[in-house]
């Protein structure tokens, strides 16, 4: 026993050559998610603080914003919006979710498909149903001005179909929460005799108290955040997002644009901070051993819901129904006969064909090279060690793109990417930077989706496959990656529908050669080709609903073909 | 037992974790073929150690030799062990020879004698049969028998075992537990078992290292750890014990008011009047046989009976000894034949070669 044992001299073990592979690899992830994420918005933030000839000001921007009285009116108009939307989406989300979850109504698969369809439409498509229904010819025009609103244009038009495009949402989270409950305390509540409102108030409500605060921030980022609805029905109500871009696409403001996108920035790290906060408790709240709760059957008190989600179902499918009515009418809303004729125009006069076929390559390229991304970058960073200081990095920025709104990080691309300096810059207008553009912009849950899939996973398989002396990559292709396979089909429809939707990043991005189909539709809709618009909206919707059958039957067949193991 | 060709050493291991010290500074010697068990309470250390063996690890100071070879700083690759967790950590998406066989197709060991190996071992872990399987089909026990036939595949020359019974309901783990320590005897692997369980470890162990607080607290056979303990942490972890008040007395102990007479070695030394502890199991104080005349006896009074199955866990105050009550054994027959219940009196004996005394 001679081991003489110096401070300071902590033995270092010997990297064998495969995790060097697995640090290469790290470093990799951690380049691109710094050129196409850390890099640009560092540089947005340099352009907030320097005038138009790349002089620093100091805050001198903001001041100048500050004194601009009517783009003061768009932050008001802005916060007032997005709180009435969160104010009217979450009650009507969470009651959606309470039938979803503690009632033994009929046909709940059917009532959460239709709740999901307003995903697969661009966010506009509900502005332009808006119009169909009480614009200016509307068809219930009539109905709206006996309520006293004289139009829809405005604040009216932005509330209603952003509350539409953004129940999905709150939906979602709120059936998360709303699920993971444990039946024990309402078995106790019962032996104790609890009435059913004190079991809502005492167990119920604080249960889902976390989902509830997490969906009433995402949903006042998503609409405060929001463009494609704005600009359609607007009208001359000023919000930031149309402020960014009046700024930065017709006066070319580059840096009081950077100013309005780092307000735009504010609410979306809150809702991040907040979020991550609340994800934790959450979590903490639920042990494996807790019972899920399971729904006894009341007719009055299922019927009552099962109305009110017929309710909800018909309002949803009211907005769609008219958007796909309106996109096959001749010429509304004199000659409703059906034709093709603003899908024709759509398409071909006003060549939406080609951005339809570029959305289409951008979409097919984010779900595989964003996946590939996604799903890698995870894996090396649960599965692998060493490399600290870039292993952290990778986590941040990994988590980073979910408090970043598209508009903002569409405005840092050109920021950084239109440079001539910049190595870069070669991307700019290309299809690839919008494809980058877009994996970073969706990076963050498409990273939490591989996480869980890897979290679940023995924690203990690389380190009994390097005792077996068999590389982790060996290991990764035989095991790891047919394990998550389902999470990949997942993560890559996710990457697709969403590329297809999105406006808020690429609308700062794309030149004629690569423009995309939602974008197609802003610029239809701006031509006063509403017609069109609703038909291009259908058919992103079609394309997506059409794209998510087939990532169904692919995952049926990866269930079958790598999950054998799982009823065997 | 420091033999001069240990076939894993460890030297000053230590571990680091912040300012929390995991381990502080460990030696240990094992044998090759020996079956050692690491046992201690959560928290000690034991885990981590093991960790370090097996370079999942890296200590934060030490040396690791085995089989003559500094591994220190050697990635667990490159060192030569086979491994189980109490999580089995069977690759769920491969069948059971596949798993069995999943070191070997790396060694590019040819098929047809890789398939022989995989049903030699599933014969081993009496298992046969079971290559097509997947480990879904398997109960926690048989899970864990192929995880041992995986981790022996490759012959390493020494078996770690990561609490691999912990996650087993009692009676498998009882029969696995046997089942492993044959093995280890037919193939004489040099095997390290982390257990928090004291009866696990004595099952099966050549050695227990009782570990506390990140340090070794004892290294010696179940006999030795249990009959002699080292330390007061040693005496109150492994088994139950009553530790009494007493006060040396010329080579003697007094407790309460009796004097007692001690021949266990660790008696001597204490000048007179110090205080000290004396520690001592429930079965090392008789009932009978008690001849007239015999010292160390003490009259008892049954507070307390607690059926156990063949014996009875007996609570007795013993007034001359003090107001601390004792816990003794007494069997299930004695009990009835002597008409003893809670409440009766009876002479007690405290065997005079089991008090360990502690200062």
């Amino acid at each position: 026993m001679s081991a003489v044992v110096l401070p300071g001299t902590a033995p270092r073990q010997r990297v064998h050559w495969t995790e060097r592979l697995a640090h290469a690899a790290l470093a990799l992830v951690a380049l691109v998610l710094l050129a196409f994420l850390a890099a640009p918005l560092l540089t947005l933030l340099q352009k907030a603080v320097e005038d138009g000839d790349a002089r620093f000001v100091g805050l001198a921007n903001f001041i100048a914003y500050a004194q601009t009285p009517a783009l003061l009116q768009s932050v008001w108009n802005s916060l007032w919006v997005s709180l009435l939307v969160t104010a009217y989406t979450v009650p009507t989300a969470f009651l959606f979710a309470y039938a979803l979850t503690r009632s033994c109504m009929r046909f709940k698969g059917l009532a959460r498909g239709i709740t999901l369809v307003p995903l697969l439409a661009p966010s506009l498509l509900a502005a332009i149903s808006l119009i169909y229904w009480f614009g200016n010819q509307g068809v219930l025009k009539s109905w709206m001005l006996a309520l006293g609103v004289d139009q829809i244009y405005g604040a009216p038009g932005i509330v209603l179909a952003e509350i539409f495009s953004t129940f999905p949402h709150a939906l979602m989270i709120l059936v998360t929460s709303l699920a993971a409950s444990d039946a024990r305390l309402y078995e106790a509540a019962d032996a104790m005799g609890t009435t059913a409102a004190r079991k809502f108030f005492t167990i119920t409500l604080p249960g889902a108290k976390y989902g509830l605060i997490s969906a009433a921030l995402v949903v006042f980022t998503l609409v405060i955040t929001d463009f494609g609805i704005p600009k359609v029905i607007g009208g001359d109500f000023n919000v930031l997002a149309t402020d960014v871009f009046k700024l930065v696409i017709g006066q070319q403001d580059f840096n009081k644009g950077a100013v309005v996108a780092l307000l735009l920035l504010a609410p979306a790290v809150l809702t991040f901070v907040v979020d991550h906060w609340v994800s934790r408790k959450q979590t903490a709240m639920l042990t494996a051993r807790a019972v899920p709760y399971r729904a006894k059957r009341a007719p009055l008190f299922d019927g009552v819901m099962s109305l009110y989600c017929v309710a909800v179902c018909v309002l949803i499918l009211a907005m769609l129904g008219m958007a796909v009515f309106a996109s096959f009418a001749t010429f509304w809303p004199y000659n409703l006969q059906p034709s093709f004729k603003h899908y024709t125009m759509g398409l071909v006069d006003a060549e939406v064909g080609d951005a339809f076929v570029n959305s289409l390559l951008m979409a097919g390229g984010t779900a595989v090279f964003g996946t590939l991304l996604v799903f890698v970058g995870a894996y090396l960073l649960e599965k692998t060690h060493g490399a600290a200081p870039v292993r952290t990095a990778v986590r941040l920025l990994a988590m980073l793109p979910m408090a970043v709104p598209g508009l903002v990080l569409g405005l840092a691309y050109i920021f950084f990417f239109n440079q001539p300096a910049n190595p870069l810059n070669g991307l700019y207008h290309t299809l690839t930077l919008l494809t980058l553009c877009t994996i970073v912009h969706f990076y963050t849950t498409g990273h939490l989706t591989a996480v869980t899939a890897l979290k679940a996973l023995d924690p203990e398989f690389e380190a009994v496959s390097a005792s077996m002396k068999v590389p982790f990559y060996k290991t990764f292709w035989r095991v790891t990656l047919p394990i998550c396979t389902p999470a990949l089909v997942d993560i890559s429809r996710y990457f697709f529908i969403n590329a297809m939707t999105t406006i808020s990043a690429v609308v700062f991005l794309y030149s004629p050669e690569t423009k995309l189909a939602a974008i197609a539709i802003l610029n239809l809709d701006e031509a006063g080709e509403i017609g069109a618009a609703a038909a291009m909206a259908v058919l992103i919707a079609a394309a997506n609903a059409v794209a998510t059958l087939l990532f169904m039957a692919l995952s049926w067949w990866v269930d079958r073909h790598t999950q054998a193991w799982k009823n065997p | 037992m420091t033999s001069a060709n240990p076939y894993l050493r460890l030297a000053g291991i230590r571990k680091d974790f912040g300012s929390f010290t995991a381990l502080k500074g460990v030696d240990l010697d094992i044998a090759q073929g020996e079956f050692v068990c690491f046992l201690g309470p959560s928290g000690c250390g034991k885990t981590t150690l093991l960790r370090i063996i097996a370079g999942l690890e890296v200590q934060s100071a030490g040396r690791i030799e085995l089989a003559g070879r500094d591994i220190s700083t050697l990635p667990p690759a490159e060192r030569d062990y086979g491994i189980v967790f109490q999580s089995y950590a069977l690759f769920p998406n491969l069948s059971v020879a596949d798993n069995v066989a999943y070191g070997l197709v790396n060694r590019k060991v040819p098929k047809a004698q890789a398939l022989a190996r995989v049903t030699e071992l599933l014969k081993l872990v009496g298992l046969p049969g079971s290559e097509a399987k997947f480990p879904a089909q398997l109960s926690g026990g048989q899970q864990q028998r192929i995880a041992l036939a995986r981790a022996l595949a490759t012959s390493p020359g020494l078996l770690l075992l990561d609490e691999p019974l912990s996650a087993l309901d009692a009676i498998v783990r009882v029969k696995l537990r046997g089942e492993i320590r044959s093995l280890q005897r037919q193939l004489g692997v040099t095997t390290i078992m982390v257990t928090h369980d004291q009866e696990e470890a004595f099952a099966v162990a050549d050695r227990i290292v009782v570990m506390n607080h990140g340090a070794i607290e004892q290294v010696g056979t179940a006999m030795e750890v249990y009959r002699d303990p080292a330390t007061l942490f040693v005496a109150d972890f492994v088994g139950r014990i009553n530790a009494l008040p007493a006060l040396a007395q010329d080579g003697g102990l007094r407790v309460g008011q009796q004097v007692l007479r001690c021949e266990h070695a660790s008696v001597h030394g204490h000048a007179s009047g110090r205080e000290l502890r004396v520690y001592l199991r429930p079965e090392d104080v008789l009932a009978r046989p008690i001849a007239p005349g015999d010292d160390n006896v003490f009259e008892a009074l049954i507070e307390k009976i607690e059926f156990m199955g063949p014996y009875c866990l007996v609570r007795v105050a013993a007034p001359s000894l003090g107001t601390q009550p004792l816990t003794v054994y007494l069997s299930l027959n004695y009990l009835a034949e002597a008409q003893l219940h809670e409440g009766s009196r009876l002479p007690l004996r405290l065997l005079p070669e089991r008090m360990r005394v502690f200062s």
